[in-house]
């Protein structure tokens, strides 16, 4: 295709990429450069109901003034990146300083927002998807195996939790393990301990949404894994049978290496999905506990009643930066394959 | 079918002018357009629902908003010229969003031509201006159950924190409940807020005076956390899960002896849905507890009021001011009697506003109402929780939230 046609073909797309990622992105990058101007306060006297008191108002004129002179706010560069919200710098250092144990260490950066959603990002990311991947597949294979009758039913229950809201799923399962839930009321009496809590402990709720971000996202796998197991040719099936290959060792030396590419995809998806995992913590008011790089976005822009437009660029241009970091693997793999092919 | 839903439109609407002529009530001038933005709890809809009898006749529209994101996109829908609504009803912490941002207007003359009817007690003052009309009061308080406080051998109703956690033993020694109390500790907002009572209780101070720089690692502070965490040990084992909506299904369900939770939950519990019939009758509401006999409850007075935008023409701000006095009349007071605490005249405290009423004559503190305070709450919303869990010390948890307060205010300008 020669390079004129060739540009004229992409124009739309590129357009389009260029006004709805691109040019947000670098918005977002702008404002995270940038803080509030500030906020001129005075001392006044508030009165109502209960009596008066001494309190401070902005000056709204003098603040007028400052907002009209820079219109973005006041230049920050890296400061909010580096400040205690985010990489917390200075709290790294002084903390490496001053404890002794790793352990210690470990503890007092945990206490940092950034790096205490971070971990729970990240755990809940390293276990969710190869579960996720190998439970898929499993699933597909096995309703792939059942009597054509019973296969439609199966893959419609098996899909059924990929269509509730994330945010109603995963408030169904916050009321079944409560104490007086089926599953909370159920465990309390296995263990015999009438004070037994899921939601109390640290390590039980990051299990719970854990096992919930499984169950909600199994089916995606399952439906793209059976989509794939369609495609598989029968011939090299049934010349592995004729040699006497077993059916695990069909699996892997076959069917595996054919559905590659899916599972390449698949984790693709998988990585970005559960890297920006929000919804559960919130139906799970899991916030003591867990919290990842989403909730701390929706936590600066909503609940202080002034939303932190710095905080929550830099959250979101960190996040960035993380899902290229978690996708590299796959996506040099995706290349050396393209390349491969092409030689 | 739909002429005839027409013909009914158009009776109701020819009705209401009549009808508000016949009670001579001022709706302003005519022929302009009333927009309110409102949260949607039913005191408010009484308010909205009389004013829009008295006066849509009368106005070109008529339109209402009613939703639990009032406080989340009133900014947004107040910052353009002309504003999406001319009024928002707001609360002490929503007016000061409101004012930070200069989107609502001083209502002295106002109040002036349409507000005959208000009590000076509803008029809310910053800086000499009027700056809103409050109409309702809202508080936490204790609820107590009568019947397992006796059954529990304790003396009289508890006044101190010291008296409740000592009630709260007495309940689990005798096995009654290993759990009595229930607190609204849902991490977040409200983990901030049961802060914010009991360090106003211990006479707490927020900021240095005059300045956005925090000032609650102090021995208030220290004092407060020792009030929560000798509260929390009695606490429901989900308690940093628990907002009004747990607390008070718990109450209902007769799970708990203790409460510390809204006045305005006062009204549902003792209504006859929900509870249980001996739930009921025991239920007791109480003032807020004091740290010492005499001393200030520990508890945040908040009211509800209505406001008038900036940014919309005069016409419209007298409308939408003369509709909503309207509405503060003794007749929607009586027949709204136990939906809230109402600050207008015509008011019969129940049982269900007794809480509310003893922790107010206590001399209990409003909510602050400092420019910054959002931030602050959000901080110790965030950083309370790990010392309630017993994972860090009182003075880190202190440390970390104004840490977090520092930060945040820096980048929102209030700090340089």
């Amino acid at each position: 295709m020669p390079t004129r046609t060739f540009l004229w073909f992409v124009l739309p797309t590129l357009t389009a990429m260029i006004l709805f990622i691109a040019l947000p992105i670098v918005s977002v990058i702008i404002q995270s450069l940038h803080i509030e101007h500030e906020q001129v306060l005075v001392t006044t006297e508030s009165c109502g109901p209960f009596g008066c008191e001494e309190t401070t108002r902005v000056d709204l004129e003098a603040t007028e003034v400052l907002r009209a002179e820079r219109p973005l706010g006041q230049f920050n560069g890296m400061n909010t990146y580096l400040g205690r919200s985010h990489l917390a710098v200075q709290e790294l250092r002084e903390a490496w300083a001053t404890t002794e144990t790793f352990g210690e260490f470990l503890s007092r950066i945990y206490n940092l927002k950034f790096y205490r959603a971070l971990s729970f990002t990240l755990v809940y990311t390293a276990v969710v998807t190869p579960f996720v991947l190998v439970l898929g597949l499993a699933i597909a294979i096995g309703v792939n195996q059942l009597p054509r009758v019973v296969r439609g039913p199966s893959i419609f229950v098996s899909l059924l939790p990929f269509l509730v809201t994330p945010l109603v799923g995963s408030l169904i399962l916050f009321w079944m393990v409560d104490g007086d839930g089926i599953i909370g009321a159920t465990l309390q009496w296995l263990f015999d301990d009438p004070s037994l809590s899921l939601k109390a402990s640290a390590g039980l709720t990051w299990g719970t949404l854990i096992f919930y971000g499984i169950w909600h996202t199994l089916p995606f796998s399952f439906i793209v894994f059976y989509a794939g197991l369609q495609t598989v040719p029968t011939d090299p099936l049934e010349a592995a049978r004729i040699d006497g290959a077993s059916a695990w060792q069909q699996l892997r030396h076959i069917i595996v290496p054919h559905l590659m590419p899916l599972v390449a995809f698949v984790t693709l998806m998988l990585l970005m999905d559960n890297f920006r995992v929000f919804e559960p913590i919130v139906s799970f008011s899991a916030e003591a506990h867990a919290t990842s790089l989403s909730w701390i976005i929706f936590n600066d822009l909503r609940e202080s009643g002034n939303p932190l437009h710095g905080s929550a660029g830099a959250t979101s241009v960190l996040t960035i930066i993380g899902v290229v970091f978690l996708l590299m693997p796959v996506l040099i793999r995706t290349w050396r394959d393209f390349k491969g092919r092409r030689v | 079918m739909k002429t005839f839903g027409l013909t009914i439109a158009a009776a109701l609407l020819g009705g209401a002018p009549a009808f508000a002529a016949g009670h001579g009530v001022d709706c302003g001038p005519e022929g302009q357009s009333i927009r309110i933005l409102a949260s949607d709890f039913p005191a408010i809809h009484a308010v909205v629902n009389l004013a829009e009898e008295n006066c849509a006749g009368a106005a070109a529209e008529f339109e209402r908003n009613h939703t639990t994101e009032a406080r989340e996109i009133m900014n947004a829908a107040l910052t353009p010229d002309p504003a999406e609504y001319t009024s928002v009803i707001v609360a002490n912490s929503t007016l000061v969003q409101l004012m930070n941002d200069g989107l609502v207007r001083p209502l002295d003359d106002l109040v002036a031509t349409y507000g005959a009817n208000l009590a000076p007690n509803q008029l809310i003052t910053i800086d000499g201006n009027i700056m809103a009309v409050a109409f309702m009061a809202n508080s936490q308080h204790m609820f107590y159950r009568t019947d397992i406080l006796e059954q529990a051998g304790v003396p009289g109703i508890p006044e101190t924190y010291d008296d409740v956690v000592a009630a709260a033993k007495a309940i689990r020694d005798a096995g009654i409940m290993e759990h009595p109390l229930v607190m609204n500790l849902e991490t977040g907002w409200n983990i901030g807020e049961v802060f914010n009572t009991v360090y106003l209780a211990h006479g707490g101070d927020f900021f240095e005076p005059g300045t956005a720089r925090p000032a609650i690692n102090n021995a208030a502070g220290l004092a407060t956390l020792e009030t929560m965490a000798a509260l929390v040990e009695y606490a429901h084992p989900d308690h940093l899960t628990h907002a009004s909506n747990e607390t008070q299904a718990l109450w209902e369900a007769g799970q708990a002896a203790l409460g510390f939770m809204w006045g305005s939950r006062g009204g549902a519990i003792l209504d006859d849905e929900g509870a249980a019939p001996e739930v009921i009758k025991n239920t007791l509401l109480s003032s807020a507890p004091v740290v010492q006999a005499g001393g200030t409850p520990g508890a945040t007075l908040w009211w509800d009021g209505f406001t008038i935008s900036a940014n919309i023409p005069d016409g419209d701000a007298q409308a939408t001011f003369a509709a909503l006095a309207s509405a503060m009349t003794p007749e929607m007071v009586q027949a709204n009697n136990d939906a809230a605490v109402w600050l207008i005249d015509g008011f019969d405290p129940g049982p269900a506003a007794a809480g509310v009423a003893a922790t107010a004559q206590g001399g209990a503190k409003s909510y602050p109402m400092f420019p910054q305070m959002g931030l602050m709450h959000n901080a110790l919303g965030a950083e309370l929780a790990d010392f309630l869990q017993g994972r860090e010390s009182a003075e880190q948890a202190l440390a970390d939230v104004e840490a977090a307060y520092t930060t945040a205010a820096t980048e929102a300008g209030f700090l340089q």
